[in-house]
């Protein structure tokens, strides 16, 4: 019996902290999408360079990790928004095609050159000591790396749930992606509104980049390697919904460290199971607006 | 002046003769040059050209000519379809290179259709030597370092149980087939095999080793493939605290490549891995190989076990360019490089003339903080000249 307990509290705790990470890089991707119908395959990568830009920090600047990972994230925010400003606005009213065709034309550039600058070969960052090593709380032990991966989740959701739900910007933004006409009928700066989350979004898939670089180690393909997960779990959750992308990446995060532990043979199967499963009852995804 | 009467003797006596015998031979090369795993491309690429530049006088009046082409993904698909095009647009003479095993696997059919010579520089399923008779390969095969790891586990290293957990493709199973067989046949147990998804993604491998980790074997046997995966099960090895629960990690060199052992910290120390070349083997052809190589690319740049697997590659085609006077027929160009021997990066290092496959020594290295704070590998323990077991025991395929 403690053997079986045991392996749920595994799961539960590498899941949760799985979930975390897939919610910090989604989130910004489900609510421009949400918000303004635009496919932004490109969102991996601003990942992928807030990760390379932690390294850079971390290795050859010496500021620590935690620095590192804000101001990654403020930077590739306010980078992401002269994306969006020079090159975004374009394609608003293109067909999707158009979209992706841009967006996903940018994703390679990048990875093209953060290759050229800093080399295919996996990039690892070095961690501060309370990060490294175990938390033991008497029944076991946590890795330390994953509990603080949990913790911080949980301090963003709750940020972005009061500025989703309590703020008067939040309140816009939930309006426009209800309604986007009658939201700027009603003197909504919709397209300012747009640059904001647009910024926030990519910022904070810029600190899941940094995060994930101790997850999975950080090369320039991880701009694309990882998309389909984001993908899913912004179709999943529904797009432009917090609750939605916080619901499928639990889902996701804890079904795929389950099916990883429990039958390994099946390999990727569970994920694209539950993905097929919701999308078929849901079509929207949990909490999408059909 | 005895050498120089003979060579003016030829000189005049063959005049036409020397002059329609200058050939070149163009060299298909097919490597893995975008993607995640373009370093494992460049590895070997540095080498063969490294090799190419400073013994291109070697072959005189032969000539080398190089295409370069992209392997691809580890599917095997864009390799066979570069390949086709090589053989049948460049109308290259031989081939050369090929990183991954499906890439191996997939252009066989048209190696046997096309009888145009292939040396492989890494793909190690024990079996693909098996495919072609045109294929002949200079770099291991699963077996060569799965096999002794066994024995090597269970008399040495102390295990008793061992769980083993490698990434699903073909050299994985491989591996781990090998391993157990070598690990069993010396008094193990393996107690727990765990497949851990494709070789595409990197995965997060922290699921797969806490289960391991609750199963409490002494040892744990891991392939991935080269490249981007090394440092992920390093990180969740080290976060998930095995080494303090008592289970040691070992496996091939894949685990810890040369060039990303830096990267690794503290939770590298004390894996031991099996393999036949680490920049810090020490014999005198290493010796000149890694000065050649800093010289050519920087100190900050090494050469690691698919660099040294690519010099000994061209230094075998070089070689039997030579023994067949340029002339590249497939057949002849095979037979003449079965029993080439030679002492390379790795040691002394020989074709075996039945299989085509490598014979060489096999070296368990473990890892260790050195006194310039830089970790290294060190020999522990070597078996000398090692064959393809699975051959030799006629395991599964290998046996066809």
């Amino acid at each position: 019996m403690p053997q079986i307990a045991n392996i749920v509290v595994s799961i539960l705790f590498d899941g949760l902290a799985y979930a975390m990470f897939l919610f910090i890089v989604s989130v910004g991707l489900s609510v421009t999408m949400g918000l303004m119908n635009f496919v932004n395959l490109a969102h991996g990568a601003f990942a992928m360079a807030g990760g390379f830009i932690v390294v850079s920090l971390t290795r050859s600047y010496g500021l620590d990790f935690i620095s590192s990972l804000i101001f990654a994230s403020v930077l590739i925010g306010f980078i992401s928004v002269r994306f969006e400003r020079r090159l975004y606005r374009q394609l608003y009213k293109a067909t999707d095609l158009e979209q992706v065709l841009l967006t996903i034309g940018l994703a390679f550039m990048a990875i093209a050159a953060f290759t050229y600058f800093y080399g295919p070969i996996p990039k690892s960052v070095p961690l501060p000591d309370w990060l490294e090593g175990n938390i033991n709380l008497g029944f076991r032990a946590f890795p330390a790396y994953r509990a603080f991966l949990i913790a911080l989740g949980v301090v963003l959701i709750a940020i972005l749930w009061y500025g989703f739900e309590m703020t008067n910007i939040g309140a816009k933004i939930r309006a426009a992606v209800d309604n986007r006409r009658m939201a700027e009928s009603v003197g909504i700066n919709v397209d300012r509104l747009f640059t904001m989350t647009f910024g926030i979004g990519s910022g904070l898939a810029a600190l899941g980049g940094g995060l994930a670089i101790q997850l999975f180690g950080l090369t320039p393909y991880f701009a694309v390697l990882y998309l389909v997960l984001f993908l899913i779990v912004v179709a999943v959750g529904g797009l432009g919904s917090l609750k939605g992308t916080l619901l499928a990446a639990l889902v996701i995060g804890i079904v795929d460290t389950g099916g990883k532990y429990l039958f390994p043979v099946a390999g990727n199967l569970f994920i694209y199971a539950i993905t097929a499963m919701v999308l078929l009852i849901r079509p929207a995804g949990f909490y999408g607006r059909e | 002046m005895k050498t120089l009467a003979w060579i003016s003797g030829v000189a005049v006596a063959g005049l036409i003769a020397t002059a329609a015998s200058a050939e070149t031979v163009k060299i298909g090369v097919v490597l893995p040059f975008s993607g995640p795993n373009a370093d494992l491309g460049h590895q070997i690429d540095k080498a063969f050209d490294l090799y190419i530049k400073l013994h291109a006088k070697d072959i005189a009046p032969h000539k080398i000519e190089i295409v370069k082409r992209d392997e691809g993904p580890p599917t095997g698909a864009q390799a066979k379809t570069v390949t086709t095009e090589l053989i049948t647009n460049d109308k290259v003479n031989l081939l050369a290179g090929y990183v991954f095993s499906p890439s191996a696997i997939a252009v066989a059919p048209v190696i046997n259709q096309a009888k145009v010579p292939m040396v492989i520089a890494n793909a190690g399923t024990a079996w693909i030597t098996n495919l072609s008779p045109y294929y002949a390969r200079l770099s291991f095969s699963m077996w060569h370092t799965a096999w002794p790891m066994g024995a090597y586990a269970h008399d040495k290293v102390g295990c008793k149980t061992a769980a083993v957990a490698y990434t699903d493709f073909p050299p994985g199973k491989d591996s781990t087939g090998a391993f157990q067989a070598g690990f069993e046949k010396a008094g193990g147990k393996v107690t727990l095999s765990v497949p851990m998804g494709s070789p595409v993604q990197v995965p997060d491998f922290t699921p797969f080793f806490q289960r391991i980790k609750d199963a409490k074997p002494d040892c744990m046997y891991v392939f991935i493939p080269s490249g981007a995966h090394a440092t992920g099960v390093m990180k969740a090895y080290g976060e998930l605290g095995m080494r303090q629960a008592g289970i040691k990690l070992i496996g091939p060199m894949d685990l810890v490549p040369d060039n990303k052992l830096q990267d690794m910290g503290d939770a590298a120390i004390g894996t031991i891995v099996m393999s036949h070349y680490a920049v810090d083997l020490a014999n005198d052809a290493n010796k000149a190989f890694v000065d050649a190589w800093h010289k050519e690319y920087g100190a900050n740049s090494y050469p690691d076990f698919m660099s040294a697997q690519g010099w000994d590659t061209m230094h075998a085609i070089f070689d039997t360019i030579k023994k067949v006077n340029g002339k590249i027929e497939g057949e002849k160009f095979i037979a003449a490089m079965k029993g080439w021997s030679a002492n390379g990066p790795r040691g002394h290092v020989m074709i075996d003339p039945e299989t085509r496959d490598i014979v060489q020594d096999e070296h368990a290295m473990e890892v260790y903080r050195k006194a310039d704070g830089k970790l290294g590998l060190k020999v522990v323990g070597t078996t000398p000249q090692v064959k393809d077991q699975c051959k030799v025991l006629k395991v599964g395929r290998c046996g066809s």
